[in-house]
């Protein structure tokens, strides 16, 4: 299945521990392809994409975080806008609830990028194909 | 001004010689050494284990060759096993939350609750309540022994009691103020707390007819009493009390607002050296011990409350001859009071054992905001999950949250931390913040 390993970190919502994490991937020489923060008043989860994910996870589980991985979907589309939308829409159509979304655009590509987790990734994936969506695999990014 | 007259209800006790006091409470131990030995097995081991009999107790003098009892001790004859009595004579049961989740059960006999019902009309006697009084209990009826204490105490004075029972603070209010309660029975807490919100409520004190009132089942500072008689226009007075002996009125400040009368005749105070257990003199502070002396469904011998206190003796100047017992200033254990409610840290950890997803390290923040207690519990995710969805993270949550609860019976926030954050102690565990005081 092309699915795209994401990161994800628990982490206490206080001053100095994001940037216990970013500095201990940058000091590896470990580059963000992606990160977004789930926040809660107490805590947040974060989720990010390394171009190397397995040192990635080492480092933070060397680290003492409370780290892992998941898979999602990513989803590769026009930059342009209702791309997004008509994506979404496929999935209302199928009744699949995504749990979480999120996008972004690679500098010098003319497509936007969108990973989001399901809760039916195996049926989601093969709706997607089968409306000839083109899906990311870890390589591409 | 005081509008609270303080009368002795039973002068023939209260106000009794020391000699009357000793012959009596000697005749009184007497019988009830007699009892326990001759119906209740953990008592009759405990005390052939000390090569005593029944009759090498004569006087109060003697006490201090009996074995003492703990929590603990109760806990092992869990539910029935100290009883006295058969099981036919016992009307009454209550418990209270014990170390490890497990109860601590306490049955009374019809003359049990005779004699509660005795001394908690002579503690509400202290703060002036009669036949004409209305007395509004807002401590929780049930298992506790704070709602039914205060309601006997008061039908057994003949005053009008409302049984208003714990929570919903609007219509408690409503109530206080409609039936024009002249005495309220409440945690200290909750009647700051009662207090503050009457002009929230959009209502005036001055509508209220309240005068007076007995204030327990947690330890409370002269600071709180004058913030609570500021607020409510009383004067409050502070109640003292425990299941295992009886329940609230086991002794009762009296309008001199300096220590509470204990009722000699019905318990006989000691106190001792927490580490040694020698008993110490009047006026030394250390851990209050009572022996029941005329309870006979579960009396109990030289029981360890582990609350810290003082006794003096002389006569009051209210009138009462019997022995006085300080503020409780701490504990020898590490029980807490949450809301009126005990808590060992020990039953926490037992519920948070349950738990998948946590780890057994916590820390147990407890605080005063608005005049009520509030817990948190810091408590590590287990460093091997891979929570990605917040859900993942909230379930968990839930579950301590839930678990805390039925163990201890009251509410905590539950925070969740990183694996490693919370402190390591060496040596001794350090587990619980108290910043209340």
């Amino acid at each position: 299945m092309m699915l795209v390993k994401q990161l994800s970190v628990f982490m206490e919502n206080r001053p100095g521990r994001l940037y216990k994490l970013t500095h201990a991937l940058g000091k590896e020489g470990i580059d963000f392809v992606t990160l977004s923060i789930a926040d809660t008043k107490d805590y947040g989860i974060v989720r990010f994409i390394a171009r190397d994910n397995e040192r990635a996870f080492e480092i933070l589980r060397n680290e003492g975080f409370t780290v892992g991985i998941t898979e999602l979907i990513g989803v590769e589309v026009d930059d342009k806008p209702n791309a997004l939308a008509e994506v979404v829409a496929l999935m209302e159509e199928a009744d699949m609830n995504i749990e979480y979304l999120y996008s972004f655009v690679l500098t010098n590509h003319n497509t936007a990028k969108i990973l989001m987790r399901v809760e039916d990734t195996e049926r989601a994936v093969a709706m997607l194909q089968q409306k000839g969506i083109k899906l990311l695999s870890e390589k591409i990014l | 001004m005081s509008k609270v007259k303080d009368y002795i209800y039973r002068p023939e006790y209260e106000c009794m010689t020391r000699s009357e006091m000793e012959n009596l409470q000697s005749e009184r131990l007497r019988k009830t050494v007699e009892l326990v030995y001759n119906n209740c097995k953990p008592y009759r081991a405990k005390m052939d284990a000390c090569k005593l009999k029944p009759s090498d107790i004569r006087s109060v003098s003697d006490l201090s060759k009996l074995p003492f009892t703990v929590k603990h001790d109760l806990r092992e004859a869990y539910p029935f096993g100290f009883y006295s009595s058969p099981q036919s004579d016992i009307v009454e049961i209550h418990a209270s939350s014990g170390t490890t989740g497990k109860l601590t059960v306490v049955g009374y006999t019809q003359n049990d609750v005779d004699v509660w019902s005795e001394v908690a009309a002579r503690s509400l006697a202290m703060t002036g309540v009669t036949k004409d009084s209305i007395v509004h209990v807002a401590y929780g009826y049930g298992l506790f022994t704070g709602g039914l204490g205060a309601h006997y105490g008061a039908q057994k004075i003949g005053a009008s009691t409302v049984p208003a029972s714990a929570g919903n603070t609007i219509r408690q209010l409503t109530l206080l103020r409609d039936f024009g309660a002249t005495h309220l029975c409440c945690t200290p807490s909750y009647a700051i707390y009662l207090g503050t919100e009457i002009q929230k409520a959009g209502m005036n004190i001055e509508d209220f007819s309240l005068v007076g009132g007995a204030f327990g089942a947690e330890p409370w500072t002269y600071q709180m009493r004058d913030e609570l008689e500021r607020l409510l226009h009383i004067d409050a007075l502070d109640i003292y009390g425990l299941s295992e002996i009886s329940g609230p009125g086991v002794a009762m400040e009296c309008m001199q607002k300096c220590g509470s009368h204990v009722q000699e005749d019905h318990f006989i105070p000691e106190i001792i050296d927490p580490v040694t257990l020698e008993p110490l003199p009047f006026g030394s502070e250390g851990e209050l011990v009572f022996t029941t002396i005329t309870k006979t469904g579960q009396p109990l011998i030289r029981y360890r409350t582990r609350d810290l206190c003082t006794l003096s003796a002389g006569t009051c100047a209210c009138g009462r001859t019997t022995v006085k017992m300080s503020k409780v200033k701490g504990r020898s254990d590490d029980m807490l009071i949450i809301r009126g409610v005990n808590v060992f840290p020990s039953q926490i950890e037992a519920a948070i054992m349950n738990v998948a997803g946590v780890s057994p390290h916590y820390m147990i923040y407890v605080d005063r905001v608005n005049n009520l207690d509030v817990m948190e519990i810091d408590i590590e995710l287990d460093g091997n999950l891979s929570p990605d969805r917040v859900s993942d993270v909230e379930s968990i949550k839930k579950k301590v949250e839930t678990e805390v609860n039925s163990y201890i019976g009251v509410g905590a926030k539950i925070k969740l931390c990183e694996s490693g954050t919370i402190r390591r102690s060496e040596g001794k565990a350090v587990r619980v913040i108290d910043r209340r005081s």
